[in-house]
């Protein structure tokens, strides 16, 4: 079995890219004005929700239950999707989600496909796959769309398209639906990008969606959205193909009412999000005639198996944490190499793939907690970075490199010197000698090694000549006050 | 009240006027204050950065050394949420249950210094002099994990000659984040350009917080870009004492 999450295989590591992209200023202050106006909107909606910590603790108790008994409510939903008419494909890995796709679209003889905005697709690249395979994806999703037609990746959970202003967005439509003459209003932008779809819509006879839930007792899938493209892609066609991870999987309809109060108000600050999208199956004459389900695993069952790790797959994909990041907010999420960006993205992105990847991405937190306190599922996303911390630490320590490296070696030596308050004392006088080197005007300007990072923009105050302890001792030989 | 002051390590060698201030605050209020001279680190740094196993004989010695002491006073809100969010996790990956049960015990008398006078001495003015207007920079783990809420601002408030000025955008992280710092020094310094520029906003003199550690981070962007504005852990403040 093959993990892979986008492209997370040849992404630089987080500081290298997250340097690149805070020299783009253009890119920053979108990042900037876009998380600010989402935070504002859910600050709102959460505000007004007396029960919102009770919602919360429901929405985290049912997704715990869920993914404790995953086997069985997959096979409740298999087996009730099935009665109504889907067909269920489980894939283990990305290589299979893409095969299993491919294999129904040239059963059906078809060349192109409408999509539905799903992170889970960019997960497992099945564009790249269907491309590859001859037929044509075509995103729907209006910023999936601007980022397929701008050859860029997803850099938001929600809103992928965030790090782009209009002004950029029209000169990719220009470019790509040859109107030259369009404009940069939101208006003229809205109508370019629905007289192109609309010629979709009705052209095109297969769709392809992700789900946000997959209900086990009626077998239903829902998808929610903003644009009513994806009541088109999941309504017109005559073949719909819905690609679901398997943790999306909910015990019975009434959970969803716990959901849909969460989700919306987290994701975009809406108490209700305008298409809320349901179908069970097959219903003759209406819809589309043909109902595929793939199932994917890819690195999630491996999750179940640790309680911590586990949390994770609780997640509903708000992007709420990722607002809310101050790290995601001077970055934007392409920094992260992940198509899952962010605080969610830094934990989700390394586990599903069993740290082969993203092990620079449980760093790229100050571990402050906002990304918690938002969390409408209540993943605790700050002790689960500690604890992917933990696990790439004892891995590295497993090699002779990582066994030589500065950071491996440095935090033994700490660890050995706090061991014993004479060591430390004497470690204390040390460093204050040590200093006398690197001392300009009162301050240290220019430290060496992985101080250097310090310096590079802080200055930082020489070790007082005297510690706590100094004051202390003396003051009990009653030297001093 | 005997109180045991757990001073934090990088307080005592580079902060040594915070542990002083506090033991002079706390002496004031009519308390002994103690002060074991075996001390080292609560073993956050280590924890944080991933070194798990390494943080555990720094744990079991501090709990080993505090364990019989009325209160503790940690004048570092991130120590104090590193042994509330994880002494009883790593004890319980021990499964060593007398160090458990040190731990439990242990815990509900560790104080952060504004939780201590506020909540557990029930003290809003210390008696403090202090004449210059002061903003505050509430820590992500005071105010996330810790949830001090109020408690160090009812002290400032208390202080006579002092004018509080409120932070803009007060509960965004500084960028300090322990070996964040250095391990993403370009993000971090990023984040601090943007809280600093919040400081400066105010107009205030000093800025102050409950962890010497952000106070570390914000004070080595504003020396660096040339700003008077000065830093000062909240300790001391209280500490301060009008000329007679």
């Amino acid at each position: 079995m093959s993990v892979r999450v986008g492209k997370t295989s040849t992404a630089p590591a987080f500081p290298i890219a997250a340097h690149k992209a805070l020299a783009n200023q253009q890119l920053r202050a979108n990042v900037a004005r876009a998380t600010n106006t989402i935070r504002g909107k859910r600050a709102i909606r959460v505000e007004e929700m007396p029960d919102w910590q009770a919602l919360r603790q429901s929405a985290s108790d049912i997704k715990s239950h869920t993914l404790a008994h995953l086997d069985h409510y997959l096979t409740e939903f298999e087996r009730n999707c099935e009665a109504a008419g889907g067909k269920v494909h489980w894939a283990r890995d990305a290589d299979e989600a893409n095969k299993i796709a491919v294999d129904i679209i040239r059963q059906y003889g078809g060349t192109e496909v409408i999509k539905v905005k799903t992170m889970t697709s960019d997960e497992v690249q099945m564009n790249v796959a269907l491309e590859a395979a001859g037929i044509t994806p075509i995103e729907t999703d209006l910023a999936d769309m601007i980022v397929q037609m701008g050859h860029d990746e997803p850099s938001h959970i929600v809103v992928p398209a965030l790090h782009k202003n209009r002004f950029e967005i029209a000169e990719i439509f220009r470019r790509t639906m040859n109107l030259p003459d369009l404009t940069a209003t939101p208006e003229d932008l809205t109508a370019a990008a629905r007289a192109y779809l609309r010629d979709r819509f009705l052209r095109v006879k297969i769709g392809i969606s992700g789900a946000n839930f997959a209900v086990a007792e009626t077998g239903a899938i829902c998808v929610v959205e903003s644009e009513g493209n994806g009541r088109m892609c999941v309504t017109m066609p005559d073949v719909l193909i819905t690609l679901v991870g398997v943790e999306k999987v909910v015990p019975t309809f009434q959970d969803l009412e716990v959901f849909l109060q969460l989700l919306p108000r987290s994701a975009t600050g809406e108490r209700m999000n305008p298409y809320n999208s349901f179908w069970t199956g097959v219903t003759p004459g209406d819809g589309p005639q043909a109902f595929h389900i793939i199932l994917l695993d890819n690195g999630r069952t491996a999750q179940l198996l640790d309680e911590r790790e586990r949390e994770t797959l609780a997640c509903i994909r708000c992007g709420a944490c990722l607002n809310a990041c101050p790290v995601y907010r001077e970055t934007g999420g392409n920094a992260y190499g992940s198509i899952y960006a962010g605080p969610i993205g830094a934990i989700l992105s390394p586990q599903l793939q069993n740290l082969q990847h993203s092990r620079s991405l449980p760093y790229a937190s100050t571990l402050c907690g906002a990304c918690y306190e938002v969390c409408p599922v209540k993943i605790n996303i700050p002790e689960t970075l500690i604890h992917l911390r933990g696990r790439i630490v004892r891995e590295d320590q497993k090699t002779l490199t990582g066994k030589l490296a500065p950071e491996n070696i440095a935090m033994q030596f700490a660890a050995k010197i706090f061991l014993s308050h004479r060591r430390y004392e004497a470690a204390q006088k040390l460093a204050r000698s040590g200093q006398l080197l690197f001392e300009r005007k009162g301050q240290l300007t220019n430290l060496p090694g992985m101080a250097g990072g310090w310096t590079k923009y802080r200055d930082l105050k020489p070790i007082p000549k005297s510690s706590f302890r100094d004051w202390w001792k003396a003051r009990e030989k009653g030297e001093t006050q | 009240m005997k109180i045991a002051l757990f001073v934090a390590c990088y307080n005592d060698t580079l902060f040594p006027e915070t542990g002083i201030a506090v033991t002079r605050v706390l002496e004031r209020l009519g308390h002994t204050v103690t002060f074991p001279i075996e001390q080292t680190c609560c073993g956050q740094m280590h924890y944080n950065t991933g070194y798990h196993g390494e943080a555990v004989p720094l744990v079991r010695r501090f709990v080993q050394m505090f364990r019989d002491a009325e209160a503790v006073c940690v004048p570092s809100a991130s120590c104090v949420a590193m042994m509330r969010e994880h002494y009883e996790l790593m004890a319980e990956r021990e499964n060593d249950p007398a160090f458990l049960a040190d731990v439990r015990s242990l815990l509900p008398r560790v104080f952060e210094f504004s939780e201590l006078l506020v909540n557990r001495l029930g003290v809003e003015d210390v008696g403090a002099y202090f004449a210059d207007t002061v903003t505050y920079h509430p820590s992500c783990h005071s105010l996330r994990m810790l949830h001090v809420g109020e408690a160090p601002k009812k002290l400032l408030r208390a202080v006579e000659g002092l004018t509080l000025i409120e932070l803009p955008n007060q509960e965004q992280c500084c960028g300090f984040g322990g070996t964040f710092a250095v391990k993403n020094a370009d993000v971090s310094a990023a984040m601090l350009t943007a809280k600093d520029a919040c400081v400066i906003e105010t107009g205030a003199n000093v800025v102050t917080a409950l962890d010497n550690s952000c106070l570390m981070q914000i004070y080595g962007g504003l020396h660096r870009s040339g700003s008077p504005v000065r830093t000062m852990h909240l300790a001391e403040i209280l500490a301060g004492e009008a000329a007679r």
